[in-house]
């Protein structure tokens, strides 16, 4: 398969480079007898032996640049893989992540570190030059998703149990600020669609509440939070526009989307997209479609319509529907390729083994794949040429190429699900 | 003798209480116990410790009973999110699954 290395791999090297420092000195010692030679090579004696045990210290870390990389979640291990997309392979399995039955990443900005978000409260900081649990902390009951600051400096997550969110240093994970999500009668509320946007802000939304609030943590030790209350019925997910301006939350409980204008939350939230299942009976939804990034061609916008087997087009010029796209299944996530010329689909239960590919032009699904049972989620590399696509119950990443639709590699991994890549890292809202 | 073998029939059966649905055979209480992992557990949690629903485990459970945690799994929650699974699972099956989340088994 991979080269790949697990957490305490590679002893048979880590051997020679400790006893390198110490034989190649003492060899080198016996020659010569002038005492101005004999300092000089003392000397570099000591220089060698600081060299060796510095080579020593990084001797399992690579040295190399990140921004080819990602990790996979293995959702079921609680670990993650260190992958390559160059090389179409596996580089460090990490362990000891904790419940990653709904996990997700964000990545620091010079893209070495990973922070994943675990179910059960868990924050983990991971090297991926290094392939090591940094450092993980526990700083809730329940969580599901988290987003680094516009500045890198801060990572948020946001909780359902006890709900709200809760802000901590990128570099040591220690607290910051405390954003509790509390509603009527002193409840409180699971947190879904927690984003950054420009201004060193999060954004998030109130799934009990169906409130959207904007925290501006330009002073994280006094966080200034905004409420906007009554945007619609049990809001599932959100997403932010890549330039950051508007954040659109999706609604279970009704149809259509919250929209906030971060440019002028004085305006309110907008309601949009209200009429899509009007009429119409909603089918029973075995999995919640992700709001993830924005999947966008020109000014149309791709998105998952609840309960429905359809894809909904959005005129984001007008707000208005440009149209909806008959698919194979009730889509999970829809995603755009980086350059918008397709969008890709993955589905719900019972339909989880194929994925649908749309022309943007067109609007028709040119190509239908079926990778394997449990398709969970797809990631593009940074420029679109491949994607990849976690298999569930295959214990899979397949690789497609994007243009003549072949696979065109696989990888193993455990139960994978969430795929992210490091280009991530340089893109709002993600 | 006859009279004795009705008088046993009838308290045999009255006695018995809300017939025990059959249980599935081994290979599809593997399918669907890996079900109820991966496909409940997208939002009761892989760990049933809840999610965007709520915790599965038998301490959240006590206060329901086991006809109605039934009923819940076949025709869903209306106003929530969660979906009626008739179609997908027989009653038996439903009968099944509650029993594991009631003992918390296959944790």
């Amino acid at each position: 398969m991979n080269w790949l290395i697990t957490g305490s791999g590679g002893k048979g090297v880590r051997a020679l480079f400790l006893l390198f420092p110490v034989i190649f000195p003492l060899r080198f010692l016996k020659k010569g007898s002038d005492p101005f030679s004999h300092i000089l090579r003392l000397l570099t004696v000591v220089v060698l032996l600081l060299a060796g045990l510095a080579c020593n210290a990084f001797a399992e870390c690579l040295t190399r640049g990140t921004g080819d990389l990602g990790i996979v979640i293995e959702r079921a291990a609680g670990s993650v893989l260190v992958v390559d997309t160059t090389t179409r392979s596996g580089l460090f399995r990490v362990a000891g992540l904790g419940d990653l039955s709904h996990a997700s990443a964000v990545f620091s900005r010079d893209e070495r570190y990973a922070y994943v978000f675990g179910r059960d409260g868990g924050l983990s900081k991971v090297d991926l030059l290094c392939g090591k649990l940094e450092k993980r902390i526990v700083q809730a009951g329940n969580s599901i998703g988290g987003a680094i600051s516009q500045d890198g400096k801060l990572v948020a997550v946001s909780n359902y149990q006890p709900g709200g969110v809760r802000v901590f240093n990128a570099d040591s994970l220690e607290p910051v600020a405390d954003l509790p999500a509390v509603f009527a009668d002193g409840k409180s509320s699971k947190v879904v669609g927690l984003v950054d946007a420009p201004g060193q802000r999060f954004v998030y939304t109130l799934y009990d509440a169906g409130q959207i609030r904007i925290a501006n943590l330009s002073d994280p030790t006094a966080p200034q939070v905004r409420v906007f209350p009554g945007i619609g019925l049990q809001p599932y997910d959100a997403l932010v526009t890549p330039d950051g301006r508007y954040y659109l939350a999706g609604l279970f409980g009704e149809d259509g989307l919250a929209r906030l204008d971060l440019w002028h939350p004085e305006n309110g939230v907008v309601r949009i997209l209200d009429h899509y299942g009007r009429g119409r009976e909603k089918l029973p939804v075995y999995k919640m479609p992700h709001l993830e990034g924005w999947a966008m061609a020109g000014r149309d916008a791709f998105l998952p319509a609840v309960g429905q087997h359809e894809v909904l087009v959005l005129d984001t010029a007008t707000w208005k529907e440009a149209g909806r796209i008959a698919v194979h299944g009730q889509p999970v996530f829809v995603e755009a390729r980086p350059d918008g010329r397709q969008v890709w689909v993955n589905f719900a239960h019972p339909d989880n083994d194929t994925v649908q590919v749309i022309d943007t032009e067109t609007l028709e699904v040119i190509h239908t794949l079926k990778p394997g049972k449990g398709v969970l989620h797809m990631e593009f590399t940074p420029r679109g040429e491949a994607v990849w696509i976690s298999v569930r119950d295959a214990d899979q990443v397949q690789v497609y190429d994007t243009t003549s639709f072949e696979r065109v590699a696989h990888l193993s991994a455990d139960k994978p699900s969430g795929i992210f890549f490091t280009a991530r890292a340089h893109r709002t809202g993600l | 003798m006859k009279t004795v073998t009705a008088i046993l029939i009838v308290l045999v059966l009255a006695s018995s209480p809300v017939p025990v649905p059959a249980a599935p055979d081994s290979v599809r209480q593997a399918e669907l116990l890996y079900l109820l992992k991966h496909d409940c557990g997208s939002c009761h949690g892989m760990t049933r410790k809840g999610g965007l629903g709520p915790a599965l485990l038998p301490e959240n459970l006590q206060e329901r009973t086991r006809d109605l945690l039934v009923i819940t799994v076949l025709d869903g929650r209306p106003g929530t999110p969660m979906p009626p699974w008739r179609g997908q699972l027989s009653e038996e099956e439903a009968y099944w699954l509650v029993d594991v989340l009631l003992r918390g088994e296959a944790l």
